[in-house]
């Protein structure tokens, strides 16, 4: 083994490969969510169709998007190894008797089973709409004035999902999920790559907190108007 | 006082074991956890029966021999405490207690309650030490230190290598304990020479012992006994980025 795989098969490697897909999944995030909120503007969908034609056609966000899809997966897949790891290394799933649960949060000690639920919902969330965008003639085409060229109307499909009210549950509860897959994965992604010193840990901490709250509770905004109010 | 234990026996590492129930009756509140389980044991000798094996050794919290996770945590319910410093007055009479050993599949059960921590001594072995020649000793004050430097290096010092962090952590990663002895050694002068390979080997060894991988959940820190902070997971992760990408 040359130095760079053994350091990627070592321990502090394959956490850092976590920490550094997870970071990459955490600024995907807010980009996404920037996005999606304009489903919210009141112009039919026109914003929301634009900004989806101009993602699925410019380069480079199609780059940035084979790097995601790759981050996803690299992130998943270490995500269990560990998982599997580390269940041997402290003995098996019944370790002590009597357990206590006074020195971990119930985040750090469920990640796994958090991101199993969030890949789950992924492969719903990607089959509702990537899938049906990308490899189906289902949507509509619509050309907005001033254009010249046809668009999706992608609008369309996310306004008849959201009518459903199981898939407004699904899409609620998957966020709570994230939310407490990010509250404990944030400030764990810093200390992963070395950054935690006194200096500036309360404001990885609270900026983590915010994060883990406002980002999966702006996602779930989203069905939930359009299932009540649009 | 009267104690109902609950204790782990096992007669080897290669045997199951099961919690067996004992009761304790006339225990002094001025006893130790220790103390208790001798009185115990004084009790069984006399019946004749096998007594539990047991790790301990100075009984002041300096040397982390004592282990024991007890109601499922290491070394008792007490912050910053070792188990031969846990005191009876934190008990009331009547009260039920869970006794088990450390558990990790790097530290075999060798019988009842004592584990095998060998795998902290081959994690030093690997680097947790200065290389030095023998002579004449070198004044105290030849090699200025940067007081907060000796400060953070004193602290991780403090680590007893107990396996704490080990029982501790839901992973069985022995990150806080690397992690003390390589925050301890490479943030001196006397240590900086040889910390590079420090930070690499005993990695390699802790990894090599079969020990889990820290996901930053925290429970080593709060069941340490010596108080030994994540912040040194952290710099201990910096030391070995450091030493895997700029390292010769
Ligand atoms: C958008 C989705 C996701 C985001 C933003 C995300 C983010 C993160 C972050 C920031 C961490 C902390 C990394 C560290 O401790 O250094 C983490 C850890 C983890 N993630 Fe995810 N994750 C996502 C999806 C998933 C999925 C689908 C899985 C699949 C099983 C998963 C499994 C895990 C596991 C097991 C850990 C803990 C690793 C460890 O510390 O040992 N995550 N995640
Ligand atoms: S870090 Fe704390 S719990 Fe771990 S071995 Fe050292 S003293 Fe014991
Ligand atoms: S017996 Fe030495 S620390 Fe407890």
């Amino acid at each position: 083994m040359n130095w760079f795989q053994s350091f990627l098969v070592s321990s502090l490697g394959q956490k850092i490969v976590m920490s550094l897909t997870g970071l990459f999944l955490t600024i995907f995030l807010i980009v996404h969510l920037v996005g999606n909120l304009q489903l919210l503007h009141d112009d039919g969908g026109q914003a929301f169709n634009l900004y989806s034609y101009f993602m699925t056609h410019n380069p480079l966000i199609k780059t940035v998007s084979y790097l995601l899809y790759t981050g996803i997966i690299l992130h998943t897949i270490q995500g269990l190894s560990l998982w599997r790891q580390n269940r041997k290394a402290a003995g098996g799933m019944k370790r002590y008797v009597k357990t206590s649960t006074a020195t971990s949060s119930f985040a750090g000690r469920n990640m796994a089973w958090l991101g199993i639920l969030i890949f789950i919902f992924l492969v719903i969330h990607l089959k509702d709409f990537w899938y049906v965008m990308k490899f189906t003639s289902q949507l509509e085409m619509i050309t907005y004035p001033g254009q010249d060229h046809e668009v999706k109307n992608l609008y369309q499909l996310v306004s008849v999902e959201f009518k459903e009210l199981w898939v407004v549950v699904i899409y609620s509860i998957s966020m709570v999920v994230l939310a407490f897959h990010l509250l404990h994965g944030f400030t764990s992604a810093f200390q992963t790559i070395g950054a935690n010193h006194p200096k500036y840990m309360t404001l990885i901490k609270v900026v983590g907190k915010l994060y883990a709250f406002l980002i999966p509770i702006g996602f779930a905004i989203i069905p939930i108007i359009f299932y009540c109010c649009k | 006082m009267k104690i109902n234990l609950k204790v782990w026996r096992q007669k080897n590492t290669n045997t199951s074991g099961k919690i067996v129930n004992y009761v304790v009756n006339e225990v002094n509140p001025d006893m130790s956890f220790l103390e208790m389980i001798d009185v115990l044991n004084g009790q069984l000798v006399r019946k004749g029966e096998d007594p539990i094996a047991f790790d301990h050794d100075c009984r002041e919290g300096i040397c982390g021999m004592c282990s024991m996770v007890v109601d499922g945590r290491p070394h008792g319910p007490l912050h910053g405490t070792t188990t031969c410093q846990l005191y009876m007055r934190n008990y009331k009479d009547g009260d039920t207690i869970y006794v088990e050993p450390f558990r990790a599949h790097a530290f075999p059960i060798i019988k009842d309650l004592a584990v095998n921590r060998g795998a902290f001594d081959r994690i030093i072995a690997a680097g947790g030490f200065v290389s030095v020649s023998t002579g004449q000793a070198q004044d105290a004050n030849a090699i200025p230190v940067e007081k907060a430097v000796a400060d953070n290096a004193m602290d991780a010092a403090a680590c007893i290598g107990c396996g704490a962090c080990v029982a501790a952590c839901p992973n069985g990663s022995a990150m806080l304990f690397t992690a003390a002895k390589v925050s301890h050694l490479n943030q001196l002068p006397q240590g900086k020479a040889e910390a590079t390979r420090r930070a690499l080997n005993m990695v390699k060894q802790m990894d090599a012992e079969g020990f889990g991988k820290c996901s930053n959940i925290g429970a080593c820190e709060a069941e340490c006994p010596k108080e030994i902070s994540i912040e040194n997971i952290a710099r201990l992760n910096r030391e070995y980025i450091k030493a895997v990408f700029t390292g010769e």
